[in-house]
């Protein structure tokens, strides 16, 4: 169990600036995703924290103990890798035990921790296989099985579901976060998913090309964006932005405004603050998203609608409609005014 | 291609490192170094002492009629062993590889040979062509035909080539077999149907495909024929008679250790290895242009 | 060449494929006849050779010239100079795989100054054979007064850096993450290469190990200068001493037991261990 604070974190591979001064606490057992696009320096950001990175500039502590120049074994930290990595010659066993051997735990002690940690994960039965004969869920498990036998202080994820198909992920997805909040165990997650991010997290931090945009609460995040770019990554399908010299009463300073699909309703045509014709529809069953090209120019718009509504079909010219309370004005350096 | 290098301190490596580099240090370096310096003296009749000649011996060499013999032997051997070695080899693989299944078999009963010494195959074959005992050359004689390689340059040219080729149609024939099992059957199967027979099929389709493994093994087996077949000469030849069979490296040999003309036995060495560097780059050259298919 | 018929396109099927086999089995005709030769030689009496044509059915007296030739020999024993190949290629197999082993964890695993230099030095020595440099590296093991040992004729061959390469070339394909994992779980840098990288290895190290032990047991020239002393002889190098130097007739029935014996171990290795065989040439020349 422990607290993490990262102090204007700076990291630079040769020249190249990746990370420019990060700031996060954690609190003790919080469950912190960082999102963000590839390329945003968030696996970085999470493999300075684990040791395998070293930190340009800024300090880490874990637990009150400044760890930059620590050896990850001597961090008391478990990571979950995108790949696994698991050991291909050792046993499932062997592979969870690995660690615990190296610290020289008694026998007894870890085949009782790995094997609890077997039953956690439902991995009983494959504990002598090899993880080639293992399907990629039961892989995934193991991985995390490594790191839960360790009891750390700290868990880390690098994308650990990314190898996985939909459905699996999904399931992952609900059992990392019954264990995690289960063992209490403070949990720092990368993913590029916002929907990973948006069910698992306590807090989530996005990252945009090494900054820290935002930090939050999943649901104050997506209805309080603080830039351009948290409002555009998070709520799928994305927000739509439109310039604001487009739209009636826009706030003074902003340069764009951005409405999320679902704060959207249709209109018939001439009705509304805005007005185009649909492109086309895509039925999803329990809503329906529609597209529209709006009269102004060669903006497009995503409308999400309920799928039992009587909608427009393509051709259609139709008005646009929202309220005040959910438009979301950025200035011209995408912060929100 | 890097890695990201997951360990820090040097003392380790450096510990993990020095077993490699102290023999290369001693038993490569050094010697090479030597043979170098040595190649820029010609010691006294006595042994005494070292006279600085410059690139004397490399000029002697070049004018010595003895190395350039050599020279046009070692070409000749080369291309006889090369030639013949692959083209024994490609055949067996083209029919290997045109059996649907119980071509592992004829792998297996063909690699085997790769296991025998240069040195071991040299004896098997001067068994068989023996001027005294040898059963071919006996038969040969049953037909009129008075075998001496002893005596006769180009029959003794003949028997090494032959002997040197034997073993090496295994690792020529794998090599074959690999890379015409990479081709795929469907290229082969629409030249069939756009009514190619099999030899066109093979001139026009095949060996192209093929020619990067071929290419491959052309500076394998020079390399081979000019600096592992030192065996096969000694156990047959010892590089006669007048000299027919003395190629390069037995030369490097005899001059240095039968007559101890340290000089130019290390001006000779300084050459081949001007030659196993430039043999080197185009195999380097070749494996880069492979790796960018 | 068997022609194409209607039905068969591509594959050979009826007649053209007899001739398929036909063709081929000329050809392991041909590259078994000297062995089969070598064999009959060795098992019937010397005058049965000596007399032209020798027969070319196995005699009987393949114990007595096998025995002759593994207790006695013509100048010294041949079960020694085995067991001195034996040492040999055994010495420069696993010395090399050590050694190699080694440095190439050393080249991908760590960062430290000189690594290119370093590199580089190993890398030259890939393809400078012995042949080439006899003279000073002979120089150099009689002035460690290494003639007629093991360690004068293990050492030079090893000095080369095919097996570095080699190893390299595997270390780069193994996942940077399964070294991340070690040293998250607490693994110091030897303990990953002995308790992963190492089993990893291990069919690299096993095809490595056939072509290596081929390579050193067949060695000729090599044993041929610093031994002098018959009792240290390799197999391969012994037969050619066991000609005899004047009109004589040379002993063929144990000079070609002695060429069975010197060619059994690596073809049984060869042959035996097939797949990793194929495999060690095919890694050692890409």
């Amino acid at each position: 169990m422990a607290t993490i604070k990262l102090d204007n974190i700076k990291k630079s591979f040769g020249k190249t600036d990746v990370i420019h001064g990060v700031d996060i606490d954690i609190a003790d057992g919080e469950f912190i995703v960082i999102v963000g696009p590839s390329g945003c320096g968030k696996s970085t950001l999470l493999r300075m924290v684990a040791g395998l990175e070293t930190v340009t500039s800024g300090e880490i502590t874990i637990d009150g103990a400044q760890v930059n120049g620590v050896e990850p074994m001597d961090r008391d930290i478990a990571m979950v890798f995108q790949n696994y990595a698991l050991y291909p010659h050792m046993s499932v066993e062997e592979n969870m035990a690995y660690g615990l051997k190296i610290a020289k735990t008694p026998k007894a002690e870890i085949t009782e921790r790995v094997a609890e940690a077997a039953r956690m994960l439902q991995l009983e039965p494959y504990l002598k296989r090899k993880p080639r004969e293992l399907s990629g869920g039961q892989r995934q498990r193991v991985a995390m099985g490594r790191a839960i036998v360790r009891k750390p202080k700290v868990f880390l994820f690098d994308e650990p579901l990314s190898n996985l198909d939909a459905k699996l992920r999904v399931q992952m997805r609900l059992e990392i976060k019954e264990l995690q909040s289960r063992l209490g165990i403070t949990a720092l997650y990368v993913t590029h998913d916002q929907v990973e991010a948006m069910t698992l997290a306590d807090r989530m931090v996005v990252m945009n090309g090494g900054v820290a945009d935002q930090i939050g609460a999943p649901l104050e995040v997506y209805s309080n964006p603080q830039t351009e770019f948290v409002a555009g990554f998070i709520g799928s399908p994305a927000t739509n932005f439109i310039d604001a010299a487009l739209v009636p009463d826009a706030p003074k300073g902003a340069s764009k405004i951005g409405i999320r699909p679902e704060h959207i309703t249709l209109l018939p045509s001439g009705q509304g603050k805005l007005s185009g014709n649909v492109v086309f529809t895509e039925a999803l069953g329990a809503e329906t998203l529609v597209h529209l090209r709006m009269n102004s120019g060669t903006e497009t718009f995503t409308v999400r609608q309920d799928g039992a509504m009587d909608l427009p079909v393509a051709g259609d010219p139709v008005g646009v409609d929202w309220g005040a309370d959910d438009e979301m004005a950025f200035n011209d350096k995408g912060r929100r005014v | 291609m890097e890695k990201r290098v997951t360990f820090k301190g040097w003392l380790l490596p450096m510990c993990l490192l020095m077993p490699q580099i102290i023999i290369t240090a001693v038993f490569f370096f050094y010697p090479a170094g030597q043979a170098i310096y040595q190649s820029l003296f010609i010691p006294d009749p006595f042994g005494l002492s070292m006279k600085w000649v410059g690139l004397g011996n490399f000029e002697y060499l070049l004018g010595d009629s003895y190395y350039r013999a050599s020279f046009v032997t070692t070409a000749v051997f080369s291309i006889l062993v090369t030639v013949t070695s692959m083209g024994f080899a490609l055949y067996l693989a083209v029919l290997a590889d045109r059996l649907i299944k119980g071509s592992g078999v004829y792998r297996t009963l063909l690699i085997w040979p790769y296991a025998v010494a240069p040195a071991v195959a040299g004896v098997l074959w001067l068994f068989m062509f023996n001027t005294r005992v040898g059963v071919v050359s006996w038969y040969l004689g049953l037909l009129g035909y008075d075998w001496n390689h002893v005596l006769n340059e180009a029959e003794a040219m003949g028997l090494v080539v032959v002997a040197s080729s034997w073993g090496r149609v295994s690792y020529n024939f794998l090599f074959f077999l690999a890379g015409l099992q990479a081709i795929p059957k469907s290229v082969i199967e629409a030249a069939a149907i756009d009514g190619a027979r099999f030899w066109t099929r093979f001139r026009t389709i095949v060996f192209p495909l093929l020619s990067p493994t071929t290419f491959f093994l052309l500076v394998v087996n020079i390399v081979y024929a000019f600096f592992e077949t030192f065996g096969v000469i000694h156990t047959i030849t010892a590089g006669g008679p007048q000299q027919a069979t003395t190629i390069l490296v037995y030369k490097v040999f005899s001059d240095g250790f039968v007559s101890q003309d340290l000089g130019s036995s290390a001006a000779q060495s300084v050459i081949l290895l001007v030659i196993v560097g430039a043999l080197t780059i185009v195999q380097f050259k070749f494996i880069e242009r492979r790796v960018h298919y | 060449m068997a022609r194409v018929t209607q039905d068969g396109m591509v594959e050979k099927r009826g007649v053209g494929h007899y001739f398929t086999h036909v063709g081929l089995i000329i050809g392991v005709l041909v590259i078994f006849f000297p062995i089969w030769l070598a064999f009959v030689a060795s098992t019937v009496t010397q005058s049965d050779i000596i007399s032209p044509p020798m027969p070319l059915w196995p005699g009987d007296q393949f114990l007595t010239n096998y025995s002759k030739a593994l207790t006695s020999g013509i100048n010294a024993p041949v079960a020694s100079m085995l067991m001195n190949s034996f040492v040999m290629a055994m010495g420069i197999a696993l010395g090399k795989i050590l050694i190699s082993l080694l440095s190439a964890f050393a080249i991908v695993y760590f960062k430290f100054p000189g690594r290119r230099l370093f590199f580089w030095l190993i890398f030259l020595t890939l393809m400078l054979p012995v042949e080439v440099r006899i003279v000073p590296t002979y120089e150099v093991v009689a002035g460690f007064g290494m003639l007629n040992s093991y360690s004068g004729l293990i050492f030079p061959l090893i000095a080369s850096a095919t097996a570095t390469f080699l190893f390299r070339q595997f270390f780069m394909t193994v996942p940077d993450e399964l070294a991340e994992a070690a040293r998250v779980d607490g693994a110091r840098p030897m303990r990953f290469f002995w308790d992963i990288l190492l089993p990893m290895s291990r069919t690299n190290i096993a095809a490595l190990f056939v072509i290596l032990f081929i390579y050193g047991w067949n060695q000729y020239l090599w044993p041929l200068l610093i031994t002098t002393d018959p009792s240290m002889n390799t197999i391969v190098m012994g037969i050619k001493q066991m000609f005899p130097s004047g009109d004589d007739y040379a002993d063929w029935p144990v000079i070609m037991a002695t060429s069975i014996l010197a060619m059994l171990p690596p073809v049984i290795v060869v042959v035996s261990m097939q797949r990793l065989f194929i495999r060690g040439l095919v890694d050692s020349e890409k």
